[in-house]
């Protein structure tokens, strides 16, 4: 069996409460770092961990700390991104609900590596239950004089602040989630500037996932050599929770180390494919990710192995087609998703996003056309790279990868919807 | 239109929290929509009011994000979850069973307002898919009887 990081205070009953969380080394690490380390040293530290960015993007989390300018000149943000939103991804919802003390000690370590003072959790506003368990933990914290001024007497203050959101996917894009934090609709911003030059109120940003965030005492509890190693592919660093969903037998979070192929994720430990059916296709990393087949599912879960193939190891977020799954159907389904979700700043994503679900959806309702499949391609392949932010990128990919690897599918549905009325049985 | 002196109690504490008085709009929306029920013309400009803004950039927001109400909602306000994992999960013939039993269609309020319906993009729990949200609790894996028995007990 592996190891169990975020899962053992997942697993713990009452995690949520301060004092539970402290019998099982909670606030430990942050004193330890205060007393022990230089922010510079944690920093060195989690680079060499490995750990990444585990919202999506993958990118090494000390490597993000570093491009924060140490002249001092403006005070540092940390903001925590817990605007969980890609379908298929539901991890974070259970970190603050069932441990949101693991969090704010991993904010805690980021803030003091950054030298922040001040840090913000956006979280979703639909999570709304989490919201409250998050704003309890805090609470408590301040009651403990674990957060305020001189934390744990290190001479170190830190305020955290609880801001919800209001409901939209695209304040999960790092500079969309700044602009609805100061109080503006959620349109992303051009880059460069990066957040971590100009970003919260215009000074230096750090924007970290809740999962990343969550992992930082376990790894300077074990240490980088230890955590890396957790996987044999060191450069992804060791573990993360993957979030299964879709037509297996036993939905739910796994936590494992990131070398771990995606056929044992799905057979090994989501049970299988539900009703012993057979497996049709996977989407391996939140709705954006371009699909996979069953043919394709020997693949490692990290990050650069499921690029190699194609993919993207994406939020973790994994959804299973068995293989009555109707493939029209699950693209509309996901371009209804885009079209809704594109927040309209830039116009291949609005348009493009909104004409891929008119065509997807006349398709499915038995009025497409054989020339239809190579317009959606076209439409995908003109959003692709040319708008500000990647969530363009991510109405375009699916699309993309269904037709090309699902064709067939596509193409019998048409026809099959056309026979002439004669010859319908 | 007057603020009454408990909301307005709220906000300062709300703006207390930033930096800037900007970035506490979100929350003052929210805790306006939570008195008020919904955000109205007339709350829009008192709210514009407070934060010294325009009433058209609080328009410009409130019309944004997806949780905000410019008009009322039902005692209980019912979104059911549509994304691929609950589509995969058999979402459609729950949603139209839904429709059925509270006689109500997307985006309407039943005329005795004990019911609001939507649709809603992924809520984040793919695990108890199909699910939907009835205020702030959620609800699911839902099947045709745990359906009818939930808004049985409404």
């Amino acid at each position: 069996m592996t190891e169990k990081l975020i899962t053992k205070y997942l697993e713990l009953t009452d995690a949520n409460k301060i004092d539970v969380f402290e019998s099982k080394d909670g606030y430990s690490r942050i004193q330890k770092v205060l007393k022990e380390l230089k922010p510079e040293e944690v920093v060195d530290e989690v680079k060499k961990s490995n750990l990444r960015g585990l919202g999506g993007a993958g990118f090494s989390t000390g490597m993000k700390w570093s491009f924060i300018p140490k002249d001092g000149k403006k005070p540092v943000y940390l903001v925590c991104n817990c605007d969980e939103a890609e379908p298929g991804t539901f991890k974070d919802r259970h970190i603050v609900t069932s441990t949101p003390h693991l969090l704010l000690e991993g904010m805690m370590i980021a803030a003091f590596a950054v030298n922040a003072h001040k840090a913000y959790i956006f979280i979703r506003g639909e999570y709304e239950r989490p919201y409250e368990r998050l704003a309890k933990a805090v609470e408590e914290a301040y009651a403990k004089g674990y957060l305020g001024k001189n934390i744990f007497g290190s001479g170190y203050d830190l305020d955290i602040v609880v801001h919800q959101g209001a409901g939209a996917y695209i304040c999960g894009e790092e500079s969309a989630l700044l602009e609805a934090l100061e109080g503006k609709k959620g349109w992303p911003r051009l880059k460069p500037p990066f957040p971590a030059v100009v970003g919260l109120f215009g000074c230096p940003t750090v924007i970290n996932n809740v999962e990343t965030l969550s992992y930082l005492p376990l790894v300077m509890q074990g240490g980088a050599d230890w955590f890396s190693k957790l996987a044999g592919e060191e450069k992804s660093g060791g573990t993360r929770l993957f979030c299964v969903s879709g037509h297996v037998n036993k939905p739910g979070i796994y936590e494992l180390p990131v070398d771990t192929t995606l056929r044992s994720l799905i057979y090994d430990h989501a049970g299988g494919i539900r009703g012993g059916k057979q497996l049709k296709a996977v989407v391996p990393g939140g709705i954006s990710a371009p699909i996979l087949s069953a043919e394709e599912i020997d693949v490692k879960m990290d990050f650069d192995s499921l690029r190699a193939a194609g993919t993207m190891a994406g939020s973790g977020g994994v959804m299973v087609m068995d293989e009555d799954t109707n493939m029209v159907e699950a693209l509309m389904v996901a371009s209804r998703f885009f079209a809704h979700e594109s927040c309209g700043q830039c116009s291949p994503c609005r348009e493009g996003s909104a004409w891929l679900y008119k065509i997807v959806k006349r398709i499915n309702e038995g009025e497409g056309r054989v020339e239809d499949l190579d317009s959606m391609l076209s439409i995908a392949g003109n959003i692709s790279g040319t708008t500000i932010c990647a969530l363009g990128d991510a109405a375009a990919m699916p699309v993309t990868s269904y037709i090309k690897k699902f064709r067939s599918d596509f193409e019998d549905y048409i026809s099959d919807c056309h026979l002439p009325v004669e010859t319908q049985s | 239109m007057e603020i009454p002196e408990e909301l307005k109690k709220k906000w300062d504490e709300a703006v207390a929290r930033y930096e800037e008085k900007r970035a506490a709009l979100l929350p003052v929306l929210r805790l306006s929509q939570d008195h008020f029920g919904y955000i109205s013309a007339e709350v829009e400009e008192a709210v514009a009011h407070y934060m010294g803004t325009t009433p058209v950039h609080i328009r410009e927001v409130v019309t944004f994000y997806e949780l905000f109400h410019t008009k009322p909602v039902g005692k209980n306000n019912i979104q059911f979850c549509h994304t691929l994992a609950c589509n995969l999960n058999g979402c459609e013939p729950l949603i139209k069973q839904l429709k059925e039993k509270i006689g109500i269609k997307e985006g309407e309020t039943s005329s005795d307002g004990k019911y609001s319906f939507s649709r809603a993009e992924c809520l984040g729990a793919c695990e108890m898919a199909p699910m939907m949200k009835i205020n702030k609790d959620i609800y699911g894996p839902l099947d045709k009887d745990k359906l009818n028995e939930i808004i049985e007990n409404l």
